[in-house]
């Protein structure tokens, strides 16, 4: 957006929202809303200090833990039911109803498999992700040229080829599509479950923050969280781009 | 079996050929010999079988019943006795031009340097030297199937099959091709199996033209334009055997164009 002949960096807008949030938390409208800067304030002072940095670890080792498996197992399944017919009839009822099921009832049945602990949260986060990534695999294999393949098979190519050299390939915007959203489905896994069992990561941190009504804490621990979330789907938006030239062209 | 003369004159033998999909019968009992070193056109109306024919040979789809033999030997699937051409050329978008020409040979496990040389050697004979590192976006329709005919070639297969190469290409960039075929069949000896729907194409580069009549497919004639073969590219256009044999061939495919 320009303004008087300026033109304004990306998300500058923040800066305005920003500026209304230090203006009502000065107004001392509610205990609940403390002024932004406040919150930075906090955010600095407690960034560094053993409970935070185990917090963040916690969720970090969960986070990429899930998403790993999430996307080891979802790219090759979803792939494998691109390429085939009777597994796609087999798995793909339960990869929707899995898909747009509220997960968060499944967590008290986990909590009874796994444990309260880090298993748990882990599970939880996979399966958050493992769904859309599964989805988005098959649908970039099932729009595949099918003269790719022919050339494929044509000169000699061993199954296994055809999957690393063209399938997951030709897939890869797709894939990549699906990985970004699936990260995304995942930090609201890992937190929704840290949330639930409340004794790890920012589980325990929010539980601490939110009944000692300390709300600079709370705040600070959620604009974390926030930008991280989104730094990580803007890293993978960034390599879905990069694909992008050919995605059209396949 | 070596010495016999089928094996000696004919590259490829198509033998009593049927091919159904469910109650449609594609092809019927055709049979085809394609002689070797030579380039033989399948010309018909659409959906004839041409291509259908074209993929049996290559391995990709399995007859109903009959069979081809390449080189005595009868055809179970794909094989590096062949090398195939593709309407859509059937690049890689993600890889390089250098890559592509080289897949191939990647696929049967050429180390990456021989590879390379033998595509590097390829890329300049189909005249796209400079572009080894280039995208397929990046080209035009007519330089993207040099890469695909590169591709075939880098394998050194003994025979070339080729589906409407040409189709997707504008007409100059179609006449260029044409005449660079010619002397790809002089030089190189391959023998060379061309499907299109061009009357004028399959006249201009063909040594035989098979014509398939539709449902179910059969050849129904065959002819051999040896007359005007020798007469170099400028004046085959304006021979009068050229055009008597475009005319006929149109003569007889007419009735079944829509």
């Amino acid at each position: 957006m320009k303004v008087l002949g300026y033109r304004l960096p990306g998300m500058s807008s923040l800066l305005l929202w920003g500026l209304l949030w230090e203006i009502v938390g000065r107004l001392d409208v509610t205990f609940f809303i403390p002024p932004l800067s406040e919150v930075f304030q906090t955010l600095f002072s407690i960034i560094g200090t053993p409970a935070f940095v185990k917090a963040i670890s916690e969720t970090a080792y969960a986070f990429v833990v899930g998403v790993t498996s999430a996307i080891v197992i979802g790219v090759p399944v979803g792939i494998l039911m691109g390429k085939s017919r009777l597994l796609d009839e087999l798995l793909l009822p339960w990869v929707n109803i899995f898909l747009s099921a509220p997960l968060t009832a499944l967590v008290p049945v986990l909590m009874v498999l796994f444990g309260f602990g880090m298993k748990s949260i882990i599970i939880i986060t996979t399966l958050f992700a493992v769904w859309i990534i599964i989805l988005n695999s098959r649908a970039g294999v099932m729009q595949i040229n099918r003269s790719l393949v022919e050339m494929a098979h044509c000169f000699g190519a061993s199954p296994m080829d055809a999957f690393t050299k063209i399938y997951f390939w030709a897939a890869l915007p797709e894939i990549l599509g699906g990985v970004r959203i699936g990260v995304i489905r995942g930090v609201k896994g890992v937190i929704i479950g840290q949330l639930l069992i409340s004794i790890v990561g920012f589980g325990a941190l929010f539980e601490l923050y939110s009944a000692n009504f300390l709300m600079g804490h709370f705040w600070a621990v959620l604009i974390v969280l926030f930008a991280l979330a989104f730094t990580i789907s803007e890293f993978l938006a960034y390599l879905e781009r990069r694909v992008g030239y050919y995605a059209s062209k396949r | 079996m070596r010495d016999d003369e089928h094996d000696v004159e004919y590259a490829v033998s198509v033998r009593d050929v049927s091919k159904n999909y469910g109650d449609v019968e594609a092809l019927k009992d055709l049979s085809l010999d394609f002689p070797r070193g030579q380039l033989t056109s399948i010309l018909g109306p659409s959906g004839c079988g041409k291509t259908t024919l074209l993929k049996i040979i290559a391995g990709l789809l399995s007859p109903t019943s009959g069979e081809v033999e390449v080189n005595g030997k009868t055809v179970t699937g794909p094989g590096p006795d062949r090398a195939f051409v593709f309407q859509d050329f059937a690049l890689l978008p993600w890889a390089s031009v250098i890559r592509n020409v080289a897949f191939g040979l990647e696929l049967r496990g050429v180390a990456k340097s021989e590879r390379e040389s033998i595509a590097q050697k390829y890329i300049k004979n189909v005249g796209l030297s400079g572009f080894e590192n280039s995208f397929p976006h990046e080209l035009s329709g007519g330089m993207r199937q040099r890469v695909g005919l590169a591709r075939a070639l880098s394998v050194d297969a003994q025979v070339l099959l080729m589906d409407e190469p040409f189709s997707a290409v504008d007409e100059q960039t179609r006449r260029k091709f044409q005449e660079d075929l010619l002397s790809l069949v002089q030089q190189e000896s391959k023998t060379f199996i061309f499907v299109t729907h061009s009357i004028e194409e399959a006249v201009f580069v063909s040594d035989q033209i098979a014509i398939l009549l539709p449902r179910p497919s059969r050849v129904s004639e065959i002819i051999k334009p040896t007359g005007i073969r020798n007469k170099g590219t400028d004046n085959i256009r304006r021979d009068p055997e050229y055009l008597d044999i475009v005319d006929r061939i149109w003569a007889s495919l007419r009735s079944y164009v829509e």
